[in-house]
């Protein structure tokens, strides 16, 4: 099984609600939680476990073999994301821009490009009792999120069972990452929070998933503050409501040191009940 | 005319209606960029008016012509993004997938393949109710965000602050450390962090730090919901000092972020007292640091 | 030598443009010579990446000694510059074409 979490808006607690319930999960059964916002992950925060494994990740970009090269241009012509320039006699590669379509590595005639690794990133891999945590981290000037996401979620496919619950932190937002972050998963569960930013982000990110024929619930966040109009359009959508995370001051302390809430709030457990119940 | 972009790495630090409240101090001096392409939601506080709109072209996505197509499955070999699968008997690329990368169109025998630019969105000029511009976006859903939609709002910003003869342009940034933040720093004069004392806002605010320094350009941050964890804003005080990033001003945890917009108001609007006060200081320290920069 | 200006437009009394990737022209002055010609770059407008090198590309073929600038060129753009053994001096940004061309003279602008 495996749920992602995700949510048009940024810091609605999205990282609080993917540990949380992957934490709680554990106390019973094995659960994988995956980080996959790797501009900025966050989740390793509020998870303690021990490290199993480190690796870096790589992306394929060309590299120029100047004894080859005939310097004919077709590599220059042939890349849309003018990662390949042609500068006098000599050919400049820049690895940021490339996307690693291999198109003039391969179309080149005298083999001159071939592929080679460049780290874009790393991922590492915990475990404590029942819950296995993996993050991974884009370095930063790497601007493509895309390829880290695809190889993290190959990563968990090989190493674990399609039986274990999965939890996916995905990135916010309804671009290309999130597209990827949620595209395998089996249902999603969108965190907003009950206000104007909320729910016009909550509108996006339900679009988004209706694009991806996704089933979806909602968890409301900082319940209690701002006014009715998520719940109004959750009905209207016929999206069911999970969970209704109260908006409290404790939370917020809680969470800005790094802890989990469900341990010390009833109340939360509660909710999370409820989401378990209702997805699984 | 300065342009200040505020970021903050993290979502739901306070970016936004910070930004609108700076926007709305500023007045009919101040144009307005929204660059959160992906979660635009500062028109919800400036009341935009949408007096221009136009779509907006990104990046390519192949299209095969199905009737010059001889199904020889090269493109498919070729396609690095597992974009090309056999749907009935025919090879169809799938848009979300293709990276427009061009190179099933090169390969292929009989060239029925052919790219198109994409639509990933809209921009608008609106005029909003502090007296000024703003230049806005909506991108479109599963959009490449490569940073080229937020390059365009930016740019025609600038054109309009330049033509209006404006001192700022304030530009409300995109989340994260990835392309489309790239493009929210490249060429700003100033920039403004917002955080939070959280663990999560502290580890984000090192990491767009990094990228803030890679362009050069000078910071100041301000610290909201301070007084939710001391010891954290301790912490981000201690490195914004080894940093030498300005220090601009703590906001409190007031309820009265949230219920300023829900009425669709900016804070400095909405809120009489302490909150008013020091985002009304802050402003003038922005303005301030900006200019002597 | 032929000195390359980024310029926000094709004269002498043209503001400078600080930008290097996204200049909208380049001016070339010929000291030797006393020529002095125009090349539009605003072209790159609609590129989303990689204007830095496709546009240090263009200068490159103008074979400018040196570049005149605003900001400095990225660290994409740098590279090839640098490869392309074109001196950058930076620091023109709020001056017309005219007065970085003196700043430039009265060694007034850095190396960069």
């Amino acid at each position: 099984m495996k749920i992602a979490i995700a949510s048009g808006k940024g810091g609605t607690g999205k990282t609080t609600l993917a540990t949380n319930l992957a934490s709680y999960l554990a106390e019973k059964e094995e659960v994988v939680l995956t980080d996959l916002d790797v501009e900025e992950p966050n989740s390793g925060l509020f998870i303690n476990a021990d490290l199993v494994k480190k690796e870096d990740k790589f992306k394929m970009i060309p590299e120029w073999i100047e004894d080859k090269c005939t310097l004919c241009g077709i590599c220059q012509k042939v890349c849309n994301f003018h990662a390949v320039i042609q500068l006098g006699t000599q050919i400049l590669v820049f690895p940021e821009l490339c996307h690693s379509c291999y198109a003039c590595s391969e179309l080149c005639p005298t083999d001159a490009l071939p592929m080679i690794p460049q780290k874009m990133g790393e991922l590492s891999h915990y475990h404590r009792n029942k819950l296995t945590f993996i993050e991974s981290r884009l370095e930063i000037g790497q601007e493509q999120a895309v390829p880290l996401i695809s190889q993290t979620l190959d990563y968990v496919d090989r190493h674990f069972p399609n039986e274990i619950i999965k939890l996916y932190d995905a990135p916010p937002g309804t671009s290309c990452p999130v597209i990827e972050a949620t595209k395998d998963a089996d249902f999603v569960i969108l965190v907003t929070e009950p206000t104007p930013f909320g729910l016009h982000d909550l509108k996006l990110a339900v679009e988004t998933m209706k694009e991806l024929k996704k089933e979806t619930g909602v968890v409301v966040n900082r319940f209690g503050i701002g006014n009715d109009d998520v719940l109004r359009y959750c009905k209207e959508e016929n999206i069911p409501i999970l969970a209704k995370i109260p908006n409290s001051r404790k939370i917020a302390e809680l969470y800005s040191s790094g802890e989990l809430i469900y341990r010390k709030l009833p109340e939360v457990k509660q909710q999370l009940d409820g989401i378990i119940e209702h997805i699984l | 005319m300065k342009e200040i972009v505020v970021i903050s790495g993290k979502g739901g630090t306070g970016k936004t209606s910070v930004t609108a409240s700076f926007a709305y101090l500023g007045g009919e001096e101040t144009v307005v960029a929204d660059c959160d392409v992906d979660a635009a939601d500062m028109h919800l506080l400036l009341q935009p008016d949408f007096s221009k709109a136009e779509d907006f072209y990104s990046g390519e996505v192949a299209i095969i012509n199905q009737d010059e197509c001889i199904k020889c499955g090269k493109c498919a070999e070729v396609c690095r993004f597992d974009a090309i699968p056999i749907i009935d008997t025919q090879y169809i690329v799938q848009p979300l997938d293709c990276e427009g990368c061009g190179y099933c169109a090169r390969v292929c025998p009989t060239n029925a393949i052919t790219n198109e630019s994409q639509n990933v969105g809209q921009w608008y000029i609106s005029n909003i109710k502090t007296g000024s511009v703003m230049v806005h976006a909506k991108l479109a859903i599963g959009a490449d965000n490569s940073g080229k939609l937020v390059a365009k709002v930016k740019n025609e910003a600038k054109l309009l602050a330049k033509n209006r003869n404006s001192d700022f342009i304030i530009i409300d940034g995109s989340p994260g450390v990835g392309c489309p933040v790239v493009s929210s720093l490249s060429g700003a004069n100033f920039v403004v962090l917002v955080t939070e004392p959280s663990v999560s806002g502290l580890h984000d605010l090192k990491r767009v730090y990094k990228l803030v320094k890679k362009f050069n350009i000078k910071a100041g941050c301000i610290i909201n919901k301070f007084d939710i964890n001391e010891n954290v804003t301790k912490e981000i005080g201690e490195f914004l000092k080894k940093e030498n990033i300005a220090h601009i001003s703590n906001l409190p945890y007031d309820d009265n972020f949230t219920k300023a917009m829900t009425v669709g108001q900016t804070i400095v609007e909405f809120d009489k007292g302490q909150l008013q006060t020091i985002l009304t200081e802050s402003w003038s320290k922005v303005k301030q640091l900006t200019i002597n920069n | 030598m032929k000195i390359a200006f980024t310029a926000k437009g094709t004269t002498w009394d043209s503001m400078m443009d600080p930008r290097f990737g996204r200049t909208e022209f380049f001016l070339v002055y010929d000291d030797e010579t006393d020529e002095f010609t125009q090349f539009d770059n605003r072209d790159v407008e609609g590129v989303a990446h990689g204007a830095g090198p496709q546009t240090a590309q263009k200068l490159f073929e103008l074979n400018p000694g040196l570049l005149i600038t605003g900001n400095g060129p990225g660290g994409n753009a740098a590279t090839v510059l640098e490869r392309a053994g074109i001196k950058i001096y930076i620091g023109a940004g709020e001056m017309t074409v005219k007065e970085a061309y003196e700043a430039y003279k009265k060694n007034e602008l850095k190396e960069f």
